[in-house]
């Protein structure tokens, strides 16, 4: 089946140069003055920028604060992230691993909660968040996401599958659960560790729904909500809101193209088993 | 107090680390997922307002009988139905063509299989108003002079979002560019587990390469391609943001959606108990779709 097929190649890289235009388009676009977006928008001109520069990037700086907005991304991102990590990987492998009254009960909880996505219960979410006065906070933005269903799931089902010699030997050996943990399951559990903080990462730096019910104040708003609000701020200038665009997806496209292994192993761990 | 001691954990260690290693995402989950959940059922039968002084009473049914009779909630589900049925196949066909070529070897494979799932990683929002920029009206836009050139000067240009009959399509489109890479991963990965002697055998009985396909590709992608159907079928029923930034549900109510109404209701309008009601019907659409995979996914477990 593995023949080779140039064929098929040719066509799968003239079809990849139509499906990334978009992206040739936003770039190019970011680096082009404002009034020529559009009115090369319908022509090859579109994929040339005629007399390239910084000016769209440097007005972007110059109209809002987006030091700040990606600061308020890497915060809430990274602190969701993190928590995420810790308290998703240790439940995944208590439910995994250790032997307790209630282990049963507790993974039957977590397996029922993967069914209820998050818009299901944005709007109550909304409501209690309001009652505690978190409203326009990192806080709001992070805590309600780092317990996550599918990610306990994941750990556990990585735990599972993990062979027992090492943990037991180090048991025989007097350490106890923590240290066990730390010692001998963790550094053999970097794919999936790998696998939920991309996942986690991407949900969070996507974030629109959730940041746009709660933040009003933009020294908490995430980079989405941020483009959002200025591709509507007077003059709409195309070039800006596509440089803002750049800077905001950059990030994300470099770590992409460093950590791709696991970008790509998250979607099949998402995917069904065999 | 009369009642018997619950006996001791026969690992006692195991069971204390057990409880407490578990018990922060247990809490977080019950607060920020479970109780918002009953918290919404248990909304939608109030008349609950934000920010009114009075406090809710019970209702029954009738914020549910209401959204029956609300021609913007009927529209939103139509929109998500049509959402569904029309960007699930056509997602789902074109990342089975781009998968199946990626199992081939060519000079270049791996740099565009990187290429082809870039587009995974953009934020919704960044995706819908780089789309948004490409639908703008007029001969000059970019999807209109694609298609003129195209069509050899036929096409007609038009202003896509503001089009009744195309800003929906144009919504739909948007999503399966920016979701098709995931998919075509995940049934590249599905096509990697056929295994080669099944393909053998079917060469040895004369099977050309269409009979391969039907008879060894496609059952042994029986569930890679029904977990992308149906994982992207509950997407086209939480469909928001490529709303909110690109049409805001309209012209009229042509591209509105269960989770932009939800949103409207509760936060436009402030009619929580609205919103708690659109947001239980959407969880029982999902649901039905989350039962419907995991019976047709288990069958095959049991079968294999």
């Amino acid at each position: 089946m593995r023949r080779r097929a140039p064929l098929a190649g040719a066509l799968l890289w003239a079809f990849a140069l139509v499906y990334l235009a978009p992206v040739a388009f936003m770039v190019v676009g970011s680096l082009k003055p404002d009034a020529l977006v559009l009115r090369e928008a319908g022509s090859l001109a579109a994929f040339w920028p005629e007399g390239a520069s910084l000016q769209n990037f440097r007005d972007v700086l110059r109209r809002v604060d987006f030091p700040r907005y990606l600061l308020n991304s890497l915060i809430v991102t990274g602190a969701t992230v993190a928590l995420g990590l810790v308290v998703n990987g240790l439940a995944g492998y208590a439910l995994a691993r250790l032997r307790w009254r209630g282990r049963r009960a507790a993974l039957a909880l977590v397996l029922a909660l993967l069914v209820i996505p998050f818009e299901a219960i944005a709007v109550p979410l909304f409501y209690l968040v309001s009652l505690l006065g978190w409203r326009d906070t990192y806080t709001v933005q992070v805590l309600p996401f780092v317990a996550n269903a599918f990610a306990v799931y994941l750990f556990y089902s990585f735990f599972l599958d993990l062979p027992r010699e090492l943990e037991e030997a180090a048991r025989v050996d007097g350490a106890g659960v923590l240290r066990t943990f730390w010692s001998v399951v963790l550094p053999n559990a970097r794919p999936v560790l790998a696998t939920v903080a991309v996942t986690t990462f991407l949900f969070q730096w996507g974030s629109f729904l959730w940041p746009l019910l709660v933040t009003t104040s933009e020294a908490v708003r995430p980079l989405p909500v941020a483009l959002a609000v200025f591709q509507t701020l007077p003059p709409r200038q195309w070039g800006d809101i596509l440089a803002f665009g750049v800077m905001m997806v950059a990030p994300v496209v470099l770590l992409y193209l460093l950590f791709q292994p696991a970008f790509l192993r998250g979607a099949r761990l998402a995917g069904p088993k065999g | 107090m009369g009642r018997r001691p619950p006996a001791p954990d026969p690992f006692p260690e195991e069971a204390r680390a057990g409880r407490w290693l578990t018990a922060p995402a247990l809490l977080g989950l019950a607060l920020f997922v479970l109780l918002p959940f009953l918290g919404a059922v248990a909304f939608s039968l109030t008349d609950l307002r934000l920010g009114s002084p009075r406090g809710p009473s019970f209702v029954g049914l009738e914020q549910y009988r209401r959204l029956l009779e609300d021609p913007a909630f009927l529209a939103a589900l139509r929109n998500n139905l049509l959402f569904a049925l029309g960007v699930v196949p056509l997602q789902t066909g074109l990342a089975l063509l781009l998968a199946l070529g990626l199992r081939r070897r060519f000079p270049g494979r791996a740099p565009l299989r990187t290429l082809l799932f870039l587009p995974v990683v953009f934020p919704m929002a960044l995706v819908a108003v780089m789309w948004t920029v490409l639908y703008a009206p007029g001969p000059r836009g970019a999807v209109n002079a694609l298609l003129e050139t195209a069509s050899l000067g036929l096409w007609e240009p038009r202003d896509f979002l503001h089009d009744p009959a195309w800003a929906l399509p144009a919504v739909m489109l948007t999503s399966i560019w920016q979701g098709v890479g995931f998919q075509m991963v995940v049934l590249l990965a599905g096509l990697q587990a056929i295994p080669r002697e099944l393909y053998e055998a079917a060469r040895v009985d004369g099977a050309g390469p269409w009979r391969q396909f039907l008879h060894v590709t496609l059952p042994g992608l029986r569930n890679p391609l029904l977990f992308v159907v149906l994982v992207t079928a509950i997407l086209a029923f939480r469909v928001f943001d490529q709303i909110q930034i690109m049409t805001q549900g309209g012209p009229g109510h042509a591209t509105t959606t269960l989770m932009y109404e939800a949103v409207r209701a509760a936060f436009v309008r402030q009619q929580l108990a609205q919103g708690a009601a659109l947001s239980v019907v959407f969880f029982l659409l999902v649901l039905g779709l989350t039962w419907l995979q995991r019976r047709l996914l288990r069958q095959r477990a049991v079968l294999a």
